[in-house]
């Protein structure tokens, strides 16, 4: 990004030089300490991944930002503002988009309920045709129950309904888990349409050669803290490093 | 006319009548306990009690406000749910980390605490409550004679009954109500003040519960054991319509009051334990209720 940019949209942010900022998060599920020093930096329109082993805490720290997990310190500031401190129900306020690792579909609500359940937190947010068209296999399963979809299609709506929000960050946990690899096709298909569209991404991926399709810098944890920062286009170099951190 | 099975027609369908009226109540009652069980995972035992004020708040418009029945039908309820409220903010809300056992203690200990208090002031013999003017006089179906009031009681109760179904499995807010039963960490996630619905939740379910208590006023007395009486079959209707179930609760107490009915004209000396039976027999067959899903 040209400079002259970067400080225009600095600027219209107010504070800080990331949309997201996240500096040294600890978080406890009651007595037990998951997140020890998180710190990370998004910008505006960046697709970011958080890479790891199971259990290094990417989900973790999703559910640090939402403001889901029993106890937080540190500092986690969106647009400039604090998020720990705040009421758990006004963070998506804030234009935060949450997609679950289990997906969370509801079984009691329909397709159609399911999508349009999240409500509306700011405008600018995709209209439900819209949504249809960036994943066609919901088509005409408005009246379906939604636990009745397939782990695929579940997959879509649960990024579908966010999408109507107006959220312009969207935490993405694992969206590729389990599936098949046309349905990861797919789903990487949608997520570059989103990029496109301007929305900032933070995604947790375990397959990786994907995240490299999509990301433009790779944030690695070991447990519970971040250990090395990679820009996608020193992937490359980086490999036998990231063989390493992984264990693949 | 012809008999059933040896019963005239008049005594089969008084008791019927009778059964649908007990049945209304099961079902208003088992209603608002499916409700706020979904959201709170409460057992409310106090929702006898809560029944017996709706009751007395009638009672006590009526003699001391001298305001009649359509006030207090409007009234008794919101202060039963303004009452509920408070009751969920200052002490429900601090046992949900807790085991569910808590909230079942709580509420058992508040209802003791309400019909203790009222029994101290009015005493244990009921007091009458007059049939409202409109509601006077009866029917003549030619079958049998139906009471104004009593037919107003069933057609109320069914109105407002499918009335919260409708609410819940057809609308927006019902989604919301839902899906915070199923993951109120996710509903929350998406920006829903969660603890506010349980809060409005729980008043609603009790509101139920008072407005039944005024339909109640005219049939029986208005005493402060009222509630226990009723409560203890209204629990068994809830576990076998299914908890949570709230077609369940509704198709479940409106059945087991005909059945109790029928028990009544057939073999009376079980009609007082029919119920029981029946809840005995569904437990053995499908545990969660007739309606109820295996969680
Ligand atoms: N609800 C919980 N209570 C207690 N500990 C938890 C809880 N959830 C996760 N943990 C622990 O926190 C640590 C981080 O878990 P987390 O789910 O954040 O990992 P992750 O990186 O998302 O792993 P995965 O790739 O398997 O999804 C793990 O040691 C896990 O056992
Ligand atoms: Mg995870």
């Amino acid at each position: 990004m040209p400079d002259a940019v970067m400080t225009k949209t600095n600027a219209a942010q107010g504070a800080g030089s990331a949309m997201l900022e996240v500096r040294d998060l600890h978080g406890f599920y009651g007595e037990s300490h998951v997140l020890h020093g998180v710190s990370l930096d998004v910008r505006q329109g960046e697709v970011v991944t958080l890479l790891g082993r199971n259990g290094a805490g990417k989900t973790s720290t999703m559910r640090a930002i939402m403001g889901i997990m029993g106890k937080r310190t540190g500092s986690i500031r969106f647009q400039g503002q604090q998020l720990i401190g705040m009421a758990q129900h006004k963070i998506p306020r804030l234009g935060i988009g949450y997609v679950p690792e289990e997906r969370g579909i509801f079984s009691s609500l329909s397709v159609d309920e399911n999508l349009t359940l999240p409500p509306v937190v700011k405008p600018g947010g995709m209209t439900v045709p819209q949504i249809y068209e960036l994943f066609p296999n919901l088509q005409g399963r408005g009246s379906t129950q939604g636990t009745r979809l397939s782990g695929g299609e579940q997959q879509m709506l649960a990024i579908g309904r966010i999408l109507r929000t107006g959220a312009n960050l969207i935490l993405l946990d694992e969206p590729t888990e389990g599936l098949a690899p046309v349905i990861i096709e797919q789903i990487g298909v949608a997520v570059r349409a989103l990029k496109a569209r301007g929305f900032t991404i933070v995604l947790v991926e375990q397959n990786f050669r994907f995240a490299a399709t999509i990301a433009d810098r790779h944030y690695v944890m070991e447990e519970g803290h971040v250990v090395d920062m990679i820009p996608n286009d020193q992937l490359a170099q980086n490999m036998d490093k990231l063989h390493t951190y992984l264990g693949v | 006319m012809f008999d059933v099975l040896g019963v005239p027609p008049q005594v089969l369908f008084g008791q019927l009548l009778l059964g649908l009226i007990n049945g209304s109540f099961y079902a208003l009652l088992s209603l608002g306990l499916a409700v706020i069980f979904g959201m709170l995972n409460v057992i409310n035992f106090a929702h006898g009690a809560l029944y017996m004020i709706g009751a007395f708040v009638a009672w006590l418009l009526l003699n001391k406000l001298g305001l009649g029945y359509w006030w207090a039908l409007g009234l008794s309820p919101l202060v039963v749910a303004v009452v509920g409220v408070l009751l969920e903010k200052t002490m429900l809300s601090r046992l949900y980390k807790l085991d569910h056992l808590y909230g079942l203690l709580l509420t058992f200990g508040l209802a003791l605490i309400f019909e203790g208090a009222f029994r101290h002031f009015y005493g244990v013999s009921g007091q009458p409550y007059p049939i409202p003017d409109l509601l006077k006089g009866g029917q003549n179906l030619g079958f049998m004679f139906l009471p104004n009031y009593r037919g107003w009681v069933v057609v109320a109760s069914l109105i407002v009954c499918f009335g919260t179904w409708f609410a819940i499995e057809r609308t927006r807010l019902g989604a919301y109500l839902r899906a915070a039963t199923e993951n109120p960490v996710l509903v929350q996630a998406f920006g829903i003040n969660v603890p506010v619905m349980i809060t409005a939740t729980y008043g609603f379910g009790v509101a139920l519960a008072g407005l039944a208590g005024v339909l109640a006023a005219p049939i029986y007395q208005v005493s402060p054991l009222m509630g226990t009486n009723l409560i203890i079959v209204v629990f068994a209707v809830v576990v076998i319509g299914g908890m949570g179930s709230i077609l369940g609760a509704i198709v479940t107490g409106l059945g087991l009051g005909l059945l109790e009915g029928l028990t009544k004209v057939f073999y009376p000396e079980a009609s007082n334990i029919v119920v029981f039976v029946v809840m005995a027999i569904v437990l053995l067959i499908k545990p969660a209720g007739l309606f109820g899903r295996e969680r």
